[in-house]
């Protein structure tokens, strides 16, 4: 958040740049060749049937697990080339929702929010608690500080979830699987955030999902991962890879198997 | 399939035609399971068509029922087919089948599977679970360096948990164990006393059974039963406890905000353990003492004042400082154990079940081979 809005929509500096990555489960390769690069501002979709390999992906894009092979740039910064220090302040910048969430159980959501503001910042408790309410209530949890996550919905967690992963205002916000396991409404309601978040904050947002919807209404820029080939078969604006691809899987995959008749 | 429909199935017929390029196969009558279904093997070497460049043709005009029976067959037939680079037209074939028959061709079946694929050799076995030993090995020893590193950044005041953590897992590991203590405890000394009893009534000698109680408890058994309680209750508690958290991905979370999980999770439950396992060994020490007085003062007619004053001319503060230490290294032992394997807890709910288990067969392992390296080493320093 470091970058007033207005400067970060218009300009194309890239923010993240994946170089040649493989992804791999022992000696089983998940996927090989990977090159794109997001730019600061955009709403980038990483695309792919189940099991293709779209969380590990994510996985390395946030630092937690090593590529095989290929390097993860930020703003020119290769991660796992950097020295310990300088990962931790990369990372900071990053804030993640989870598949299922992922609160801490033992704790309040008000707890759950506040712990990454208690470990970075030196506010006193008084703001910390204020800023709390107010992320929560971003996300429409107002009043519901005291609540445990076992006390709450599938879709409030989530919610939660990501109340706790704008604690620290990051300029990278990574989603997994956002609207899986939501209804149609929370879902559209959840990418209405998503949209606000990246235009009002110029946060980058790196979304995993196959719910062509969003795909379509949030998405500025994407990957498509293909596991027959093992690598991206395309990459662009979702809505010119419908029009525009020369693979007729991604076209399958844009079209829910209605095929190229429908473009 | 009804039982005993056979009997009124028409039978299932098969005929195979020599056609100029290969051959045609013209099904009739019912292809069911339970009817007698030829095997495909051997059928086109006979007409000298299954080599290459042949083609396989079908007839289903005369079809009159068909289930899985005619499926596996054709599955069969097609694959031998594959093998042999004829080529098939399934198009006589009713398209129900043809259909099934795709979805289950091996095109369509999940690229990259590794598993089921060669059974590895027996010595290839040998060495995969000698190097998955050696692996844990390291990883066991990965892990105490990591615990023992936030120690020390602990006693510098550096490290990161929460202080209501520490509090929630001392109660629940100091407090609430104390009912199971008391019980065990209790019967243990009784048991222990009961024995020695047996023994030392033959020489008239009733009054060492408070020696033999006060020893065996103070020194060892109260240790080592406060450890095996502990590991039961408390390690599987937090194997589970650490697999839940794994499952959920609430480790991640906590490792992309920049927190070590060990110092996080792991640096509070074990100094829970370290301070209150000395604590309820202590506590077990003297309800197993009291246990044997029960028995010497129900059973042997031996006075309250009289075990009183035997078991403290026993007893010394050595025995006392040795099953401290005992309970000392349980505690460390004990939350290692069920630590470790609570952070290798793989994905899924049945994990969470073998963490606890296996935290708990660890634990135990862990204690007695502890005891006896302990118990060498004061044989051998004489203490
Ligand atoms: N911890 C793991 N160990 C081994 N293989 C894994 C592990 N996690 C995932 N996989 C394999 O990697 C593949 C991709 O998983 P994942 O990235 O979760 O897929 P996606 O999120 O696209 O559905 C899966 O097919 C799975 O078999
Ligand atoms: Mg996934």
């Amino acid at each position: 958040m470091n970058m007033p809005a207005e400067e970060s929509r218009s300009g194309k500096d890239a923010v993240i740049e994946v170089r040649g990555l493989e992804m791999s489960y022992g000696s089983f390769v998940l996927m090989r060749d990977l090159n794109f690069t997001i730019n600061r501002g955009d709403i980038f979709i990483i695309m792919g049937g189940s099991g293709c390999g779209k969380s590990t992906l994510l996985k390395m894009l946030v630092g937690l697990k090593r590529p095989a092979r290929g390097e993860i740039l930020y703003d020119g910064v290769s991660y796992w080339e950097s020295e310990p220090e300088v990962q931790e302040r990369l990372k900071r910048r990053f804030g993640i929702l989870f598949q299922s969430g992922a609160l801490w159980s033992s704790m309040t959501l008000a707890e759950n929010v506040a712990l990454p503001l208690e470990q970075y910042t030196t506010l006193p408790p008084g703001q910390i608690r204020e800023l709390v309410s107010f992320k929560l209530s971003l996300v429409g949890l107002g009043g519901f500080e005291d609540f445990y996550p076992s006390e709450i919905s599938g879709g409030m967690k989530k919610r939660a979830g990501l109340a706790r992963a704008m604690a620290l205002d990051p300029d990278l916000l990574f989603f997994d699987e956002p609207s899986a396991g939501l209804d149609p409404i929370s879902a559209r309601l959840l990418d209405d955030l998503i949209i606000e978040l990246s235009e009002s904050l110029g946060t980058t947002v790196v979304v995993v999902t196959h719910e062509l919807a969003s795909i379509f209404a949030i998405g500025t820029n994407s990957v498509f991962l293909d596991p027959d080939v093992k690598t991206m078969t395309g990459a662009g604006d979702p809505k010119r890879l419908l029009k525009e691809s020369p693979d007729p899987k991604v076209i399958n995959f844009l079209t829910r198997g209605e095929g190229a008749q429908q473009r | 399939m009804e039982k005993g429909a056979s009997h009124s199935m028409t039978p299932s017929e098969l005929k195979i035609d020599k056609t100029p390029d290969g051959a045609l196969l013209t099904l009739a009558g019912e292809w069911r399971l339970g009817n007698a279904i030829p095997s495909p093997d051997g059928l086109l070497a006979g007409l000298g068509a299954a080599e290459k460049g042949q083609r396989l043709a079908f007839e289903s005009g005369k079809l009159q029922g068909w289930d899985s029976g005619l499926l596996v067959f054709l599955a069969k037939l097609f694959d031998i087919c594959r093998r042999n680079g004829v080529t098939v037209d399934g198009s006589g074939l009713p398209a129900g089948v043809r259909k099934l028959i795709d979805l289950a061709s091996p095109e369509k079946q999940r690229s990259g599977v590794t598993h089921g694929g060669e059974h590895p050799s027996f010595l290839v076995r040998v060495a995969d679970t000698a190097l998955a030993q050696v692996k844990g090995g390291r990883e066991v020893l990965a892990f105490i360096g990591e615990a023992t590193l936030a120690f020390y950044k602990m006693l510098r005041g550096k490290a990161d948990f929460r202080r209501m953590d520490l509090i929630v897992t001392i109660q629940e590991t100091g407090a609430q164990a104390l009912p199971i203590v008391t019980l065990i405890s209790l019967l243990v000394g009784m048991i222990l006393a009961f024995i020695a009893s047996i023994q030392l009534k033959m020489f008239g000698a009733q009054i060492y059974v408070a020696d033999v109680v006060g020893i065996g408890i103070v020194r060892v058994m109260g240790a080592i039963m406060t450890g095996i309680i502990m590991s039961g209750r408390t390690g599987a508690a937090f194997a589970a406890q650490l697999g839940t958290m794994q499952v959920n991905e609430e480790i991640d979370a906590l490792e992309t905000l920049g927190f070590s999980p060990v110092e996080f999770l792991v640096l509070p439950r074990m100094l829970a353990l370290m301070l209150m396992m000395p604590l309820l060994c202590v506590y077990s020490d003297l309800m197993g003492v009291l246990g044997g007085m029960v028995v010497g003062v129900g059973m042997l007619d031996l006075g309250v004042m009289e075990y009183v004053h035997e078991s403290k001319a026993a007893l010394n503060l050595t025995h006392l400082l040795v099953g401290l230490f005992h309970s000392f290294v349980f505690g460390i032992l004990v939350a290692v154990a069920g630590c470790l394997r609570g952070l290798q807890c793989e994905r899924s709910a049945s994990a969470v079940g073998y963490a606890a288990t296996s935290a708990v067969v660890t634990g135990i392992v862990c204690i007695v081979v502890a005891t006896a390296l302990i118990t060498l080493s004061c044989q051998v320093l004489g203490i």
